[in-house]
């Protein structure tokens, strides 16, 4: 079992026992921290599909941006921290046998299919190629993806300003 | 920046200056009229630039030129698009630049705190704008689309004080009758376009040259063309409108209806001179002739001041039409024509804004209220003056030069075919009537004792935004413009003049026994001066020389009758101008009702154009409403029969659905709970579903 | 097959994680816990594109630049994260505004939509 073997399989654990604690934990901060090893090891998975540029991007947007948000969305609407626990949910049943059902489904595509096993060669190191990517043949969709970002960003302060004015 | 930047450049300031104005005009401060001053201001810049870069340099093939495919209907015929810059096209920019700057700042002035302020700067913009794109088209087409533009700004310009019954009708009327003409253009571009398969002045030439264009066609083409000349630049019989144009602002009527819009017409022969075939000539020139004098005659006994300015503007612009008709035959009379057209645009929009300054003094416009405003109004008087004397064509001033070659060719066009001797006499007679009907307005508006004491007393002159133009007009009129040199206006594309054209122009005038055609480097090249080619040394006996000698001759003596006749009858008062016009009542009466020509059009166009339209409408109501009455009540009977089966019938099924519908409805409401959880866990059984059917379902 | 890691591996992580997510969305009713479920979900699709990205046997790439084909995956992951961003700040901004007007996020205490 080679190194990289190794990695796979525990990054693998460590991102789907992470998610499942996301998903089915009673704390919602314990959700949002679980969410957050998932996101690091699903990194990690980029590092050994050779992403190292797009590791990098979901380490600080997705862990140090987004999961932090969600803990200050947390915080913020949820004043009093021992009710943090007392969350009512909908019935777990119903949840797990539809989960199951989207992953039957899911899983006899992905196992069903043949999928090329050819790697492509290997490179020195992905930020450059991918920098003349986003600035010749992606330069649009990247200028109006800035846009958005921009638009959002408007858009969630406006949303969140005007409710307190209101009060 | 080249030259054809700058072209560009110069039509789209004013036009970004015309939404500009338009839509933010009236928060701007002053309501934005320094908007489209200041870009009016920077295209003329730009225009005397080009007139110097290219007029400037005494070299008849400067300029340029560039177009590219704008519509394609077939791989061969494609419709074009583009930009000329030559020596016409110069000149015209800075006659169109100078005067519309003039106009915009004379303005603020006129039409001070006037409520439609805005809407008079924005049309004024728009018509720069087209104006500017008319003289710098390389095509008819664009050509056409500005000329139509121009005549739409000078409609809303017309009509700029619509309250007024006379003024709307007067809009009305100056848009119809152009349209007579521009009907006529349009079937005379769609045959250049038909046997030349381009609209571009550069193909249809060189298909005049390889003779492609020859024969009836040529002849029409020019004919049809001229049509639209007629009714833009007000000859006759399609000059009715003009006179009543002058129901629009003064200085609209300096810049559009005398400077530069109805010389549009003017320009349109001299851009299209090349293609025009002996008989359209010679058309040209009679029907420009005639309406020299016939203006002229009908200005002697006008009342209103800006009515005589009016009928003196029908003149010139014959007097211009005559130039070029008979320059088909004596090359002295194109460059005369065309420079006529740039001093007149001068003079006779000083004389327009003069006009307006009285007016704005003594509010009228009636000469029989006005008299001894020289002292009251002394800039706007020796300006006028000034504007008069070039007009009337004293020696050194502008008019005397422009007139003169004008005379001069067609005595010499005479000289060469005594049959047309009455070229030359329509031109000196009008010139004769030209100096009584000014000088006459002179001095029954400023010399005399005052014959409207309360006007006289309350009048005084204008602010010096008006009267800066005055004076920059009287400037331009002072010296000779362009110095008798006619070689300024060597115009003409000279591209297609190359090879057969140049070969057919100069057997034609070589015909008439002088060329003026001296070729250099192989290409032609019309050199005059005062008349006479130059590098030649013409015997005395030359009839250029002759009818050169003789055309100031001429012009001397009856601008000296014209002169002595004003002073005798209006100052001196030897005798009384009512008892004349009663000794002479029925040319008197004929001249005050212009010939009786608005009658005639009256009753030989208007009124079976409105009797057919009764006649279609008695049409109308007896046949075709007669059917639709029938109609109607085969209709309504057969909707009384099913209208009894509806009621029975078809309600019970309807009502029945409706019943059903709504109590779906109320029990599918319930399924709508508002809690997303519910319809995310739907959408996810739906997609699990949907996905599995496709996936063992169909691809099995 | 267990020895030797392919595309079919992480393909197989990514549906975990997608079912993981779909879970998650549907056993919430706290809108955060739901932002948190959707964000699974997105990675699990960013998990495929790097994958495929690695194992495509097609795609132009950088022209000069050796090896670069399918970098275009990563390319679209990148577009995927901005995206999830944008999607995570307004669903932030969301539930602070039903929080405000409910007095909690519970999802499904909002349900004005009701029929």
């Amino acid at each position: 079992m080679s190194y990289e073997t190794l990695s796979f399989y525990m990054l693998s654990a460590l991102a789907v026992c992470a998610a499942a604690v996301a998903t089915f934990s009673r704390s919602i901060v314990n959700a949002a921290f679980g969410l957050l090893f998932s996101l690091a090891a699903v990194a990690g998975l980029y590092v050994l599909l050779r992403a190292d540029f797009v590791a990098v991007t979901q380490v600080v947007v997705y862990v140090g941006g987004i999961v932090v948000l969600l803990l200050f969305g947390v915080l913020l609407t949820n004043r009093r921290l021992e009710d943090l626990s007392a969350f009512a949910h909908r019935p777990r049943a119903v949840a797990i046998i539809l989960g199951l059902a989207v992953l039957t489904v899911l899983l006899s595509m992905v196992l069903g299919a043949s999928w090329p096993q050819a790697e492509v060669a290997q490179l020195e190191g992905t930020t450059r190629p991918i920098g003349y990517l986003l600035l010749q043949d992606y330069l649009l969709p990247f200028e109006f993806s800035s846009l958005t970002l921009l638009i959002a960003l408007v858009g969630a302060a406006y949303l969140v300003r005007s409710q307190e004015r209101d009060e | 920046m080249g030259l054809i930047e700058q072209g560009l450049l110069i039509i789209l300031l004013p036009l970004a200056g015309f939404f500009l104005v338009g839509l933010f005009g009236r928060k701007l401060p002053r309501q934005g009229d320094w908007l489209a001053t200041g870009l009016v201001g920077a295209s003329l810049a730009l225009a005397v630039k080009t007139f110097v870069q290219v007029t400037l340099q005494h070299d008849p093939f400067a300029g340029a030129r560039t177009s590219g495919p704008w519509l394609r209907f077939a791989p061969a015929e494609a419709l074009s698009i583009g930009i000329m810059v030559d020596n016409l096209t110069a000149s015209m920019l800075v006659v169109v630049g100078v005067v519309s700057f003039l106009v915009h700042l004379y303005s603020m002035g006129y039409m001070h705190g006037d409520p439609k302020y805005v809407r008079f700067y924005t049309v004024l913009q728009l018509f720069t704008a087209s104006m500017f794109g008319l003289v710098l088209s390389d095509n008819l087409l664009t050509l056409y689309v500005s000329w139509e533009l121009m005549g739409l700004s000078s409609y809303l310009l017309i009509g700029h004080y619509f309250e007024k019954p006379s003024a709307a009708w007067a809009c009305l009327k100056a848009f119809m009758t152009t349209r007579v003409g521009d009907v006529l253009m349009f079937v005379g571009i769609l045959i250049l376009f038909l046997h030349v398969g381009s609209l571009r002045f550069a193909d249809i030439f060189a298909a005049v040259a390889d003779g492609r264009l020859a024969g009836s066609a040529q002849m029409w083409a020019g004919l049809l063309l001229f049509g639209g000349a007629m009714g833009k630049s007000a000859q006759f019989p399609l000059h009715i409108w003009l006179p009543d144009a002058m129901e629009g602002p003064t200085p609209v009527s300096a810049l559009i209806h005398a400077a530069t819009m109805v010389a549009a017409g003017v320009y349109l022969m001299a851009r299209t001179y090349l293609l025009l075939s002996a008989e359209t000539f010679l058309v040209v020139a009679y029907v420009g002739g005639f309406t020299a004098i016939f203006a002229a005659s009908i200005g002697l006994v006008m009342d209103d001041i800006k009515k005589v300015l009016a009928y003196s503007t029908v003149s010139q612009l014959g007097y211009m039409m005559l130039g070029l008709g008979v320059g088909g035959f004596v090359v002295t009379g194109y460059t005369a024509g065309v420079y006529h057209l740039t001093t007149h645009a001068f003079f006779k929009a000083g004389l327009f804004l003069g006009a307006g300054s009285i007016i704005h003094a003594v509010h009228t416009q009636s000469l029989a209220q006005m008299g001894g405003l020289r002292r009251k109004m002394p800039v706007t008087f020796i300006t006028f003056l000034i504007a008069t004397l070039a007009l009337t064509g004293l020696w050194p001033l502008s008019g005397f030069y422009s007139k003169d070659a004008i005379i001069a060719s067609a005595i010499e066009f005479a000289l060469r075919h005594p049959e047309h001797l009455a070229l030359p006499i329509f031109a000196v007679l009008a010139a004769a009537m030209t100096a009584f009907y000014m000088f006459r307005l002179v001095f029954l508006a400023f010399f005399g004792d005052p014959r409207d004491a309360h006007a006289h007393s309350h009048a005084h002159e204008s602010p010096l935004v008006m009267t800066f133009p005055l004076l920059v007009l009287a400037a331009l009129s002072l010296p000779p413009v362009g110095g008798g040199h006619g070689n300024w206006f060597w115009i003409g594309n000279p591209v297609p003049l190359r090879g057969e054209v140049a070969q057919r122009y100069g057997v034609a005038t070589a015909e008439q026994g002088q060329a003026k055609v001296s070729t250099e480097h192989g290409q032609p090249v019309l050199t005059t001066e005062g008349g006479v080619a130059h590098g030649e040394h013409p015997a005395a006996d030359d009839p250029a020389r002759r009818a050169h000698t003789m055309a100031i001759g001429a012009s001397v003596t009856v601008l000296l009758i014209g002169f002595v006749l004003a002073w005798l009858i209006y100052i001196r008062r030897v005798v009384d101008p009512r008892a004349l016009a009663c000794r002479f009542a029925p040319i008197h009466r004929l001249l005050v009702n212009k010939y009786y020509i608005d009658e005639i059009v009256q009753a030989g166009v208007i009124r079976p154009v409105m009797a057919l339209c009764r006649l279609v409408a008695r049409a109308d109501l007896w046949i075709v409403d007669g059917l639709v009455n029938l109609t109607a009540l085969v209709t309504r009977a057969i909707a009384w029969v099913t209208g009894r089966a509806d009621s029975h019938v078809v309600d019970g099924v309807v009502n029945g659905v409706a019943d059903s519908a709504m109590t779906a409805g109320k029990a599918l409401g319930r399924l709508q709970t508002g809690q997303v959880g519910t319809y995310l866990t739907g959408g996810v059984v739906g997609v699990v579903m949907l996905a599995g059917f496709v996936f063992w379902v169909l691809a099995r | 097959m267990m020895a030797e890691i392919g595309l079919t591996h992480y393909l197989v992580v990514a549906a975990i994680l997608f079912a993981l997510g779909v879970a998650g969305v549907l056993y919430r009713r706290n809108a955060v816990g739901m932002l948190i479920g959707i964000e699974l979900i997105l990675n699990a699709a960013n998990v495929n594109l790097i994958a495929f990205a690695r194992y495509a046997d097609r795609g132009v790439g950088v022209p000069g630049v050796n090896g670069s084909a399918g970098l275009e995956g990563q390319v679209f992951a990148i577009f995927v994260i901005i995206l999830a961003a944008c999607e995570a700040a307004i669903g932030l901004a969301i539930c602070i505004n039903i929080f405000n007007k409910f007095g909690s996020i519970d999802a499904d205490r909002a349900d004005t939509m009701r029929g």
